[in-house]
């Protein structure tokens, strides 16, 4: 980068961070294909967050109100963000905090490390944060002697297995309870051999195992899931307590937030906190949501920093068709309900951002040339689109990203096709009643879904949903 | 340039073409009439354990969920008649971590009950006290007021002051991590009593 340049919107640098797979979609997701148990897996877990969701939705008869206030909401972020980080600084600045800027993941690590560094910390307890996977930071930290201990059960289950994440909420959701068991077993220091795979029993290890590790560490690393501008009050949203811990026992909290999380007012969060739980892990509210406003004495962490991160984002941001995918609020239901993500789980989009939002966020945070394969790794079914609870219209970003990337001839054609079927509501519902009939039929395309069938011809796949998204929406 | 300068400058480019913002539709519900019996039961849906009981009975109930000399943890506003004589108190004058992480309970008010969503929410008044005392302890009573209860999440924010530090509590620590189903208890309080008094 010259310094001309330094001050134009930028895609994230490459070299660092997880925002680029080793290789394309369609080989990684052929993997992925022939691994039954993975499906599985998968399928189940899906399963059972679509039907937990779509009981908790159903309670609210303003769900669409308040979906079109997210959708509001976050455009009027997105036009005014400078302003409203800037607001956002002032706040916590007056409430006790430190506020940083990170142009890019190399910069975010390096102020992360040296504040950790400055504590003469050498280990930091941290709640599951993805940003904090896309720049890398466990490496970094790493690399600087200092050792990230991951306190989210999904987060832990992956690092003790030495694996990668693969899905946005429930990072290992590629693992069964006999699979978290043998894990357990064979990497978790002290763990009991008696151990069974009971999810109660799995819990309760996990307990025992980070009980020290949260009372002796004296710094924390944390995400954010929304930032106030004009309070200057942060919040996570969590289920276990590991968030609870991570925010209240350090003397020293480090945020480190994407510069879209940040929301205008106190009251805007009437609307996201009532459309994340539900939309996110089918509840009506998770069981702890911890908020604070820079640093409160006598309760709490007294050293508090916050962290913000640019990495592509202004990129996106000047893209006003690829914008609203910095809309996202991260609760994964359109994973949940995605054919393709359903078959292939998250490691075949090689990114932290898996599935749809995956697919149209990290081809514009690297600039697509780096991740040219993505927009091709959907249907365009538009379940995704149905799903979002703030009305992010992934196809639509889809369409876009596929006129810039470099692509095969027979794909784009396919592409061009399907696009014209979406903009056709009739066709487009009957083309995927047929897509499915032909799967049912068993000979051909038992793959990915079509037109992605001809990357994966010859797999053998479950069978395909009884209903497809839409008319399971349209059902219930 | 130093790194606020360069995030700045580029986020300013990148909106440089935007009009003014629209307007943010505000058409779902608010001020809604409240239901004590929904928020009674969506806190037991949640595995929360409710009591409904006058003020008069609270230390009574209390000592019906610990057994006799159990250690408690209290904050320091906490009305002493809630105490039963059976529990041997921890006033909370700055209690290390090691004796709040040993205490087999805590006892606190709250500041706000949500209907809907079956939560109470924390902010820290001197009957709550300090986060870290609702934390470590593997049981949790919590009492609240009916007139504490609004219906929704709208009501509840409208109630409670930002610079204050709050934790919202919807029945006892769980993880859905394993195969997406709900199990209760891993790093927070695995049992969670809401004392719901008139
Ligand atoms: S794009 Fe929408 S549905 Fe997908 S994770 Fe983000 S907010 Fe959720």
């Amino acid at each position: 980068m010259t310094r001309t340049f330094l001050g134009m919107p930028a895609t994230a640098p490459p070299g660092v961070g997880h925002l680029r797979g080793d290789e394309p979609f369609p080989a990684a997701a052929r993997r992925a294909l022939a691994d039954p148990q993975l499906r599985r897996n998968l399928g189940h877990a899906t399963g059972t967050i679509r039907g937990k969701s779509a009981a908790v939705i159903d309670e609210v008869p303003d769900w669409p109100q308040l979906r079109a206030a997210g959708a509001a909401i976050k455009a009027d972020v997105m036009a005014r963000l400078p302003d409203l980080l800037v607001q956002l600084e002032a706040a916590v600045t007056a409430a006790g905090g430190v506020v940083h800027w990170a142009p890019d993941a190399v910069e975010a690590n390096r102020i992360v490390t040296g504040l950790v560094a400055a504590t003469g910390a050498d280990r930091v307890i941290k709640v599951k944060s993805m940003v904090t996977q896309e720049i890398g930071l466990n490496e970094a930290l790493s690399a600087a002697g200092i050792t990230p201990v991951e306190t989210d059960l999904a987060e832990l289950i992956v690092q003790l297995g030495e694996d990668r994440p693969s899905h946005i909420l429930v990072p290992a959701i590629h693992r069964n309870r006999a699979e978290i068991r043998e894990i357990f077993l064979r990497a978790m220091p002290g763990v009991d051999p008696g151990l069974t795979d009971e999810p109660a029993a799995l819990a309760a290890a996990a307990r025992r195992y980070l009980r020290q590790t949260f009372l002796s560490t004296p710094v924390a690393v944390s995400g954010a899931n929304f930032a106030v501008a004009e309070t200057g009050t942060l919040a996570v949203v969590e289920s276990e307590g590991n968030g609870r811990m991570c925010l209240t026992l350090p003397r020293t909290l480090i945020t480190v937030m994407g510069v879209e999380k940040v929301i205008p007012t106190w009251r805007d969060l009437e609307v996201f906190l009532q459309l994340l739980p539900r939309a996110s892990t089918g509840e009506r509210m998770n069981p702890y949501t911890s908020m604070w406003t820079g640093v409160t004495p006598g309760d709490g962490p007294q050293e508090f920093h916050l962290v913000l991160l640019d990495n592509g984002r202004s990129a996106v941001l000047a893209d006003p068709v690829g914008r609203p995918a910095l809309h996202c609020i991260r609760c994964s239901a359109c994973l949940n309900v995605c054919p393709v993500y359903e078959r292939t789980g998250g490691h075949a989009y090689g990114s932290v951002y898996p599935g749809p939002i995956g697919a149209v966020l990290s081809p514009q945070l690297t600039g697509v040339a780096d991740n040219a394969s993505l927009p091709y790794a959907s249907t365009l079914c538009g379940a995704c689109y149905d799903a979002c609870p703030v009305m992010i219209d992934i196809p639509s970003i889809l369409v876009h990203l596929r006129a810039e990337a470099p692509h095969p001839r027979a794909e784009s054609t396919a592409m061009a096709a399907a696009a014209y079927t979406m903009d056709h509501p009739t066709l487009y519902a009957a083309a995927q009643r047929a897509a499915r009939l032909s799967r049912l039929a068993g000979q051909r395309g038992r793959g990915l879904p079509p037109p992605l069938s001809g990357w994966t011809a010859s797999r053998d796949l479950p069978d395909p949903p009884a209903q497809t998204f839409r008319e399971w929406w349209a059902a219930r | 340039m130093n790194g606020r300068d360069v995030v700045l400058s580029r986020l300013r480019a990148a909106v440089s073409a935007d009009g003014p913002a629209g307007r943010v539709p505000r058409d779902y519900r608010r001020e809604r009439p409240v239901d004590l019996d929904r928020l009674v039961e969506r806190l037991t849906d949640y595995r929360a354990r409710v009591h409904r009981v006058p003020e008069a009975a609270v230390a009574d109930t209390v000592a019906g969920l610990l057994p006799p000399g159990a250690t408690v943890v209290v904050p320091p506003g906490l009305p002493p008649a809630w105490l039963p004589p059976t529990v041997a108190a921890l006033p909370d004058d700055g209690l290390d971590v090691a004796r709040i992480a040993a205490a087999d309970g805590v006892v606190t008010a709250a500041a706000v009950g949500v209907a809907d969503t079956g939560t109470v929410v924390l902010d820290g008044s001197p009957d709550q006290g300090r986060r870290i005392l609702t934390l470590l302890p593997d049981l949790h009573i919590c009492v609240l007021r009916a007139a504490q209860v609004v219906a929704g999440v709208p009501e509840a924010l409208a109630r409670l002051t930002p610079r204050r530090p709050l934790t919202w509590i919807s029945g006892p620590s769980a993880t859905s991590d394993i195969e997406l189903d709900r199990v209760e208890g891993v790093h927070g309080p695995r049992v969670l009593h809401v004392i719901l008094l008139p």
